[in-house]
């Protein structure tokens, strides 16, 4: 038995701890962790206020993206950036985008976590006069004013560049093709299949035997990837929307006792470290990078908008592929 | 016995689920059901469920016993993650990620790290009386920051041979982690089931002011469980981050608490505390794991994966509900009122 002293003491101490933790929980699932509370108003000198709410930190991709954001909005090149993560949920970006609006920045851009719903937030941006910027997703706004631009990557082109790079490599003979699809629903998900789709259709000897979503997760790509090994044991060509889920299905291949890149080859989307590294290993066969170095760009167009200028309503950033030998080359200098 | 009495029995219906799920994934694809020796050790789906299941197994193992005591342990997955994250860190930051004593010192602080967690949980639940749901809660919610702080945010990736073992290695031709969760499995039914600790335990879940009053010390065996709960998380997220050789915070082990709790229920253990099942348990384990192998191998599209599963998981709950079999048995007896019908 616990004498009762120790106990209210003990309850009291749990008590505070709680309130601590939920004061936490509180701060961060409101989505407004800016970096830059203290100067709120978009008068803070020369500088160009940005407000920016970021998807998430879920994988390596992003974490590069994030960084060449608050690498290059710095109050050295003339910008005040208020960052935020709104940890994959949409309502703390609304909520990010609506304190920003509060604060009036200059310029808001953001990453959306999903495509709709987004259209009543946009119009309180754009009767307060704020331009926005859309990196990296796309929204399903009809009404395009909403935003000044879209910059980012075309999905469905990387899809298509792998679907042609198979084709014209691997495709010679008849090969069976099974797909990991990423998040079921999502913009990339949903544009990688098409594309692929799109590029192989004219050639009879790609077939894609199966597709399941493998939610861009390593551990998901390899699950998926060991059924299909059990349920079709000819399959010639992985193709992966993502490089994650690439390296899941390596694990799967391996375990199956066969050598992945030769006995069955990968091609896959992002061009994250840890997958060029596995491509300059030989493990995966090609990779459609998808830049996630949004910065420069990002910069460039906040500063054309700012000095009156216009700027194109859809800007698709350069995407570099490579195979084995480009990555191995390329690998010493990779920023992420 | 007679049929009547297999029937009526709380497994038949997750075994029939279970059996119908292999033979489906067999009739689709014929070389599913086949063991064949690779490199040296077993290959095929029956070895591949086993391997995949210990994951599920050990937190419902955990699980069951919480449960067993009127409570639930909802920080679970949030466990896996803190302890894949300390494990692969320090691997990771180590000068010698491939040296035995290094994976064993990482595993041993990961270890140590969620005991604390399961210590705080059952303080919150045995001492401070704050309800189970709530008191894991925090964890649930908290403990997946504390892991993403561990990685920075990151996908923290190792090679490291002996930590690769726990998940893909092979001994004696049997999968590892198959073996680690049959292990856990053994002791976990000895301590229960051989020493007074089962009885404890049911007795705690049934009437905690009545066993008190009986001399069982209540408190002490809530607060163990959840120990024993948070260690048995631990090693499966060990088993989960050495599938991959990567520590992902956000996704190692989520959403798994629900999986357990799932695989606990169908294995006829009560939410109400009280009896519980460990054999029920593994069978739980086997066919939530088998639905999800099987979803892969029969090509269910993919926007029909989810309903496929709730599908299979509510024919199972329904048949084994005891009003449905009540019904389906006087159903029985009206239809076919033969006289030589046999008492169980």
């Amino acid at each position: 038995m616990v004498s009762r002293t120790f106990r209210t003491r003990a309850m009291a101490a749990t008590v505070a701890a709680l309130a601590l933790g939920l004061a936490a929980c509180g701060s961060s699932g409101s989505g407004d962790s800016s970096t830059d509370a203290a100067s709120g108003g978009g008068d803070s000198g020369d500088l160009i206020t940005v407000g920016f709410s970021q998807v998430g930190a879920e994988s390596g991709w992003r974490a590069a993206n994030t960084k060449s954001i608050q690498d290059t909005l710095t109050k050295d090149n003339g910008f005040d950036l208020k960052f935020s993560d709104a940890q994959q949920k949409q309502e703390n970006q609304i909520q990010a985008i609506r304190s920003y609006i509060a604060q009036g920045v200059d310029y808001i851009a953001f990453s959306p976590v999903v495509e709709s719903g987004w259209d009543a937030v946009l119009e309180e941006a754009k009767q307060a006069n704020i331009p926005v910027i859309l990196t990296d997703r796309a929204v399903d706004s009809e009404d395009t004013s909403l935003y000044k631009t879209f910059i980012g990557s075309d999905f469905v082109e990387e899809g298509k560049r792998i679907g042609e790079w198979v084709s014209d490599n691997l495709g010679t003979e008849p090969i069976n093709v099974v797909e990991l699809q990423g998040t079921t629903g999502s913009a990339p998900a949903i544009d990688r299949k098409q594309g692929f789709e799109d590029a192989t259709k004219g050639n009879p000897n790609v077939k894609i035997i199966a597709s399941q979503t493998g939610n861009f997760t390593r551990a998901e790509g390899k699950t998926v990837m060991e059924g299909f090994l059990q349920a079709y044991p000819d399959i010639d060509v992985v193709y992966a929307h993502n490089d994650d889920m690439g390296l899941g299905a390596i694990e799967a291949i391996e375990a199956a006792g066969k050598v992945p890149g030769k006995d069955i080859k990968i091609v896959s989307i992002d061009g994250v470290k840890d997958g060029m590294t596995a491509l300059s290993e030989g493990k995966i066969n090609y990779i459609v990078e998808c830049n996630p170095l949004l910065g420069p760009d990002l910069a460039d167009i906040i500063k054309t908008l700012q000095s009156g200028g216009t700027v194109e309503p859809r800007i698709v950033t350069h995407d570099d592929a490579f195979d084995q030998a480009a990555a191995t080359a390329a690998l010493p200098t990779r920023q992420y | 016995m007679n049929l009547g009495a297999i029937a009526r029995h709380r497994l038949f219906w997750p075994l029939v689920a279970l059996v119908l799920l292999l033979v489906a994934s067999a009739l689709k694809s014929p070389a599913f059901l086949e063991v064949t020796v690779r490199d040296g050790h077993l290959f095929g789906g029956p070895v591949d469920i086993l391997r995949r299941s210990s994951v599920l197994l050990l937190v419902a193992l955990g699980m069951t016993l919480v449960i067993a005591t009127r409570g639930i342990d909802l920080s679970v997955g949030a466990v896996m993650a803190i302890a894949g994250a300390v494990a692969l860190s320090q691997i990771a930051a180590s000068p010698d990620p491939g040296a035995l004593s290094t994976v064993l010192l990482a595993m041993a602080t990961a270890l140590a790290v969620a005991l604390a967690v399961g210590v705080f949980n059952g303080f919150l639940v045995a001492v401070v009386g704050i309800q189970p749901i709530v008191a894991t809660l925090i964890f649930m919610t908290a403990g997946r920051g504390i892991a993403m702080l561990i990685t920075g945010g990151q996908i923290t990736t190792v090679t490291s041979a002996p930590y690769k073992t726990i998940a893909s290695g092979y001994w004696l031709g049997l999968p590892v982690a198959a073996l680690i969760a049959a292990f856990v499995f053994g002791v976990t039914a000895l301590l229960t089931r051989r020493t007074a600790l089962g009885v404890l335990i049911e007795s705690v879940g049934i009437n905690p002011s009545a066993s008190r009053l009986a001399g069982v010390r209540a408190r002490t065996i809530i607060w163990t469980v959840y120990v024993i709960c948070a260690a048995f998380a631990c090693i499966a997220g060990f088993i989960k981050s050495s599938d991959i050789m990567a520590a992902d915070s956000n996704n190692a082990g989520l959403f798994i608490e629900l999986d357990a709790i799932l695989a606990v229920v169908i294995g006829g253990t009560s939410l109400a505390g009280g009896k519980f099942s460990l054999t029920g348990t593994l069978v739980g384990s086997l066919v939530i794991t088998t639905l999800t192998l099987s979803i892969t191998i029969l090509g269910i599209p993919v926007n029909a994966v989810s309903l496929f599963k709730a599908l299979v998981v509510i024919a199972v709950c329904l048949l084994q509900s005891p009003v449905v079999q009540h019904r389906m048995r006087s159903r029985r007896r009206r239809v076919a009122p033969v006289p030589v019908e046999v008492p169980a």
